[in-house]
């Protein structure tokens, strides 16, 4: 487990937050190893985004404790920010700046020049761009330059909110190939917060789910998926409109989830070839005809809905 | 922890804000075309000669049954002097008189003939200001003393025609030269100038500064911003430096224009002037900075600027003297910002005056500058 690691880059110790009436962060402890990249998955409201306003200080918990490099936020907050690279959840730059005048800008701040910017817009593939203004690139190439942004002081740490939301297929590609070739050539650690599972098993190597305030289970992928090991899943529809939650018993040998709408419903099942011809059999009893119907390996998707009953993205 | 200055992250902070400003092709037109535009509408307006028309009503000798009089002194003067409209409509004057005036602008007198009654109800309603009789044989004018307009109407016309019995004073006909007041440092532009000026410096402070702020803010840039570790405070020094150049080149702009098309001439000392522009620039943007220390809003931005700026507008005697506000009123707009500055760069302009008369005032505008500064950065929300 990471918490067992040589040396935890960060370290979160029973975090709380609250917002007026609503509890954000409810007590997280979590950990990131030295050189590792951490996936901190969970449908919008989880409390992803305000655990790493915490973790970048721009927001102050509640109570618990928070170390980055094993120093505290207070009394070193210039030499941290030097360590960490940030992307947030939305950030618009100055509209009417290049993006070589933007990347030049952020340089400076941490005292670096030309030759940075140049490492930087040949990393991001902006060389065609450097000199549009910011107001003038497509949501893939602001996402870029964000990108570029949070990798100009050479970091050891990143912190990137969700960096490839509302991105296409393509442009989200372009941002792991970014993240891939610095992992590469650093040994940077990694906190990234996504709604996509999918970004989480491709680039991370260790995956928290968030719901609620509260974490719900972390590990490997494979630690994940292998609590439930070999289980598959049957996904189906019915021919006739919509599934009733009346089909759902405790006796049955197997468990069945529906879609929030009641079009799609998904069966958990232990052994294929024993359970299979019972399920078939058990929707025939009820007098009902499947439509459509699936089996597959179990995904990280599914493990959120068996954790919670709903769809990440619902 | 020492804070050492950057002043190379502080100069690219103020290239980035200088470009980002040079770049809306709004700023030039909105800060420096327009007070010029301004300049020029407002000292044409005020600075051109007027033909003043007045109308007079005359009573008609047919319309009495003083049959014994034959003799009608103003109709003489009229015939003699008037100039007789060849072929009066209804409604039309009878006789003209026009005296050409290069110093205080020309008069246009137009008398109209007709009876006593009709002559009350055009005065009750304001349509003319003063009624001539001389069917008694002597020319009598009627009109309220009280009514200015009329009494310079009165005047005018008794200064040709002799005084007559008016119900008015005499006039004192002791020759005096009249001389108008066109010198540099007296006329409507001369006052005007200086508190455009002022007025610039104070909306661009407040716009410029405050607006920049909020919408950094609501953008969440200005968070992007400081989880760097880039300074606070160059962030702020960079745009109030960039304000203040661009103050600077706007009223050189208008003063330039004010110079070249109106003569008006700064009279007392260009230091002392640098010094109160300045302390004025210090004053505004630290209340900007103030303003725009909490919302992230730009509506009620907005409507907080306008808090801040709309009284000192109407208040602060830009436009017109502040004197005419009531006694009580006057030495509250004395302490605001506006005015302290307004009054300052006016004095030298107009007054000559120099550093003896600006220091207080650089100095109160400078503290009040601070003071709002520090306090807008107790409170200011970075994100």
């Amino acid at each position: 487990m990471a918490h067992l690691s040589a040396e935890n880059v960060i370290e979160v110790r029973d975090v709380w937050k609250s917002f007026k009436s609503v509890q954000a962060v409810k007590g997280v402890s979590m950990s990131v190893p030295k050189g590792k990249f951490v996936a901190l998955v969970g449908p919008n409201g989880a409390g992803k985004t305000t655990l790493v306003e915490m973790i970048e200080n721009i927001r102050k918990p509640d109570s618990g404790e928070i170390k980055i490099l094993g120093k505290k936020w207070k009394g070193n907050e210039d030499e941290l920010r030097r360590k960490i690279g940030i992307s947030l959840q939305q950030t618009y730059f100055i509209d009417k700046l290049t993006v070589y005048e933007t990347l030049r800008l952020f340089a400076s701040f941490f005292d670096l020049g030309k030759d940075r910017v140049e490492e930087i817009i040949y990393l991001t593939g902006l060389n065609e761009k450097r000199k549009s203004y910011v107001v003038n690139l497509s949501g893939g190439q602001r996402q870029r330059l964000a990108m570029g942004i949070a990798l100009i002081n050479h970091p050891a740490i990143l912190l990137l909110d969700e960096p490839t939301t509302g991105l296409d297929p393509n442009a989200r590609y372009e941002i792991w190939n970014i993240l891939k070739s610095y992992r590469t050539a650093s040994e940077a650690s990694m906190i990234l917060t996504t709604h996509y599972m999918e970004e989480a098993e491709l680039l991370c190597d260790y995956i928290i789910i968030m719901d609620q305030g509260k974490i719900l289970k972390e590990g490997t992928l494979n630690q994940l998926l292998e609590d439930d090991a070999g289980e598959k899943i049957i996904e189906f529809t019915l021919e006739k409109g919509l599934i009733s939650s009346d089909i759902i018993k405790p006796e049955l040998p197997f468990k069945i989830t529906i879609d929030q709408g009641g079009r799609k419903a998904w069966v958990s099942v232990k052994d294929l070839n024993e359970q299979m011809p019972l399920f078939l059999s058990y929707i025939k009893s009820l007098g009902l005809s499947i439509k459509h119907l699936e089996c597959r390996k179990k995904t990280l998707d599914d493990l959120f809905i068996s954790l919670t009953g709903r769809r990440i993205d619902d | 922890m020492i804070k050492r200055m950057k002043p190379y992250q502080l100069w690219q902070l103020i290239v980035a804000t200088a470009k980002e400003l040079i770049r809306e092709p709004g700023v030039i037109f909105w800060g420096i075309v327009f007070p010029v535009l301004m300049a020029f509408g407002l000292g044409i307006a005020f600075t051109k000669k007027t033909l003043t028309v007045r109308k007079i009503a005359v009573i008609t000798p047919e319309s009495t049954d003083r049959s014994s009089i034959s003799y009608f002194p103003f109709h003489e003067f009229l015939n003699r002097h008037g100039e007789r409209n060849p072929a009066p409509a209804t409604d039309d004057y009878s006789w003209k008189v026009y005296i050409k005036d290069d110093k205080l602008g020309d008069y246009e007198f137009l008398f109209y003939e007709m009876d006593h009654n009709t002559a009350m109800m055009l005065l009750k309603r304001g349509t003319v200001n003063i009624i001539i009789d001389d069917t008694g044989g002597e020319t009598e004018y009627h009109f309220d003393p009280l009514n200015s307009d009329a009494h310079l109407t009165y005047l005018k016309i008794s200064d040709l025609a002799g005084a007559g019995k008016g119900t008015a004073v005499t006039v004192d006909k002791s020759e005096g030269k009249v001389k108008p007041l066109t010198l540099s440092g007296t006329r409507y532009i001369d006052f005007l100038v200086p508190g455009l000026i002022t007025m610039g410096v104070m909306m661009s402070c407040m716009w410029g500064i405050s607006y920049t702020i909020i919408e950094k803010r609501s953008k969440k840039l200005l968070r992007r911003m400081i989880a760097t570790p880039m300074r606070k405070s160059h962030f702020l020094i960079a745009l109030i430096t960039v304000r203040l150049a661009l103050n600077f080149i706007e009223s050189s702009v208008l003063y330039l224009f004010a110079f070249l098309v109106f003569d008006v001439r700064i009279q007392g000392s260009f230091p002392a002037l640098l010094t109160v522009f300045i302390a004025g620039n210090i004053a505004f943007a630290g209340i900007a900075v103030f303003v725009s220390s909490h919302t992230s809003n730009t509506e009620v931005g907005n409507g907080l600027i306008n808090f801040v700026v709309l009284p000192m507008m109407v208040l602060s005697g830009i436009f017109f003297s502040y004197h005419n506000f009531p006694d009580w009123s006057i030495p509250v707009i004395q302490k605001l910002p506006l005015t302290i500055l307004t009054d300052g760069v006016r004095s030298i302009f107009n007054e000559g005056s120099g550093f003896s008369l600006i220091a207080m005032p650089s100095m109160i505008l400078t503290a009040t500058g601070l003071i709002f500064f520090a306090a807008g950065l107790k409170i200011f929300k970075w994100h």
